[in-house]
């Protein structure tokens, strides 16, 4: 283990398998196999912070009811709750609790200046507004839409996987000049790309990440940090709480 | 001085919001005009201020920006104290900040989405001589009265959608909201009384007059 300035990504998990699991009372409501809720998870478990998960019954439409609406009015997951404050929008959440244990675990914003942090608000501002539209409708079409026993649609597909690439030719441009997307390090940016990511890689759309070397290292570095592996174990992350 | 620098069109709504933000901090800057028709913002040297071609972008000093939502923020940080306010009033509380930062989340992925469809329908296609899609506008209508029931009921507890103070949440909503009081869809926010008055509000503020210049 060498103590250098740059983080490796042995210091960043080092840290995490020393970090004990602080509990402040969080709750979330949601669903273990939905990218929104794991987009929250991850963020928690970069942190070793612990969260009691109740389960929202998605298939059973538990989302769209009375009961749930009055959590979030847009009847969507996830609900995130810290004592009498409720939050929804997934990328509220995580920022949220980057901000509040900004000094806890895994370093998740670039706090140095205005301007690193103009620069990764940027950042996160691609992943919503030029990735995710592409990405979501790629993992909904493919994986999730089989799930509900709906087909595919070919067309659709194509498509975005057409919008995506162009994206993905920016990021490679930009892994040429920086580690990870907002700076050198690992940030909340990378990370809200992780839940999409993962259930692309397990669909032929897998191929638009591993024609494009940079983004292959950096897909392959995001995917592979424990935090994020355990995010998508479903006994560990959620049911066997 | 380096100074301030937005590329844009100063008809684009997402352009606007950059504009909105400068001018409620009374911050002096250069519009450096992007013609949109002759596709300026999807060749070089636009391109290399923004790989995405969109509009706008933006400089200050050696800092170069895009996504409206992210100049926004720069700027409501970087200057936080000049000008108006449009952060919470109380900028060290974090849950503050977090149900401001809903605000712009649900601004983002539940109305502009549909907000902007519905300008681009009545309003843009007509510029570049097109056509409106009747059926398209009723479906997006019938999407965006949800949400605006959803702000109604919001907007009944709170004078505007983060809390007692105008933020940045309201203003990301303005240069789309001014666009549809020009058209049919002007009704869904004329049906809602506390959604109307907080569009009355927000639109009629010295900065949002000076957009529409």
């Amino acid at each position: 283990m060498s103590y250098t300035n740059s983080v490796s990504m042995d210091d960043g998990n080092m840290v995490f398998n020393l970090m004990p699991n602080a509990d402040f009372g969080y709750k979330v409501h949601g669903d273990p196999f939905s990218t929104n809720t794991r987009r929250v998870l991850a963020v928690l478990l970069e942190k070793g912070i612990s969260y009691e998960p109740i389960t929202v019954d998605l298939k059973t439409g538990e989302h769209k009811r009375e009961s749930y609406l009055s959590l979030n009015p847009f009847g969507q997951v996830p609900v995130f709750e810290d004592g009498n404050i409720k939050l929804c929008e997934s990328r509220a959440i995580t920022q949220y609790i980057a901000y509040v244990h900004s000094s806890r675990g895994t370093q998740l914003l670039n706090l140095q200046s205005h301007k690193t942090m103009a620069t990764l608000t940027m950042w996160m501002e691609f992943e919503a507004h030029q990735f995710d539209p592409f990405a979501s409708v790629l993992t909904w079409e493919q994986v999730i839409k089989p799930i509900y026993g709906l087909e595919t649609d070919q067309t659709v597909v194509e498509e975005n996987e057409t919008g995506l690439e162009n994206v993905l030719n920016v990021y490679e441009k930009r892994l040429q000049e920086s580690r990870f997307l907002a700076c050198n390090t690992f940030t909340l940016v990378d990370l809200h790309h992780l839940p999409n990511i993962q259930y692309l890689l397990g669909t032929p759309t897998k191929k638009l990440f591993e024609n494009r070397p940079k983004v292959r290292t950096w897909v392959d570095d995001i995917t592979g940090r424990e935090a994020w592996k355990l995010a998508c174990d479903h006994d560990k992350s959620w049911f066997g709480k | 001085m380096a100074g301030i620098k937005v590329f844009g069109h100063a008809a684009s709504t997402a352009t606007r919001r950059a504009l909105l933000t400068l001018h409620e901090k009374n911050l002096d800057f250069e519009l450096v005009h992007v013609e949109l028709k002759d596709g300026e913002h999807k060749k070089e040297p636009f391109l290399s201020r923004n790989p995405f071609g969109k509009v706008p972008a933006f400089e200050d000093g050696d800092l170069k920006l895009f996504e409206s939502r992210a100049i926004t923020q720069y700027i409501a940080h970087r200057y936080e104290e000049e000008g108006t306010n449009l952060l919470p009033a109380d900028s060290k509380n974090i849950s503050h900040y977090a149900i401001m930062a809903i605000g712009m989340e649900v601004e983002a992925h539940h109305f502009d989405p549909v907000a902007s469809k519905l300008a681009w329908e009545q309003v843009f296609k007509l510029f570049y001589g097109m056509t409106t899609d009747q059926a398209v506008v009723e479906e997006e209508e019938a999407k965006l009265a949800t949400v605006l029931d959803v702000y109604e009921a919001r907007l009944k507890e709170f004078k505007y959608l983060a809390g007692e103070t105008f933020t940045l949440t309201d203003l990301h909503h303005i240069p789309v909201i001014q666009y549809l009081l020009g058209t049919p869809t002007k009704k869904l926010f004329d049906e809602r009384p506390h959604v109307s008055e907080w569009v009355a509000e927000i639109t009629n503020r010295p900065a949002s007059q000076k957009i529409l210049q």
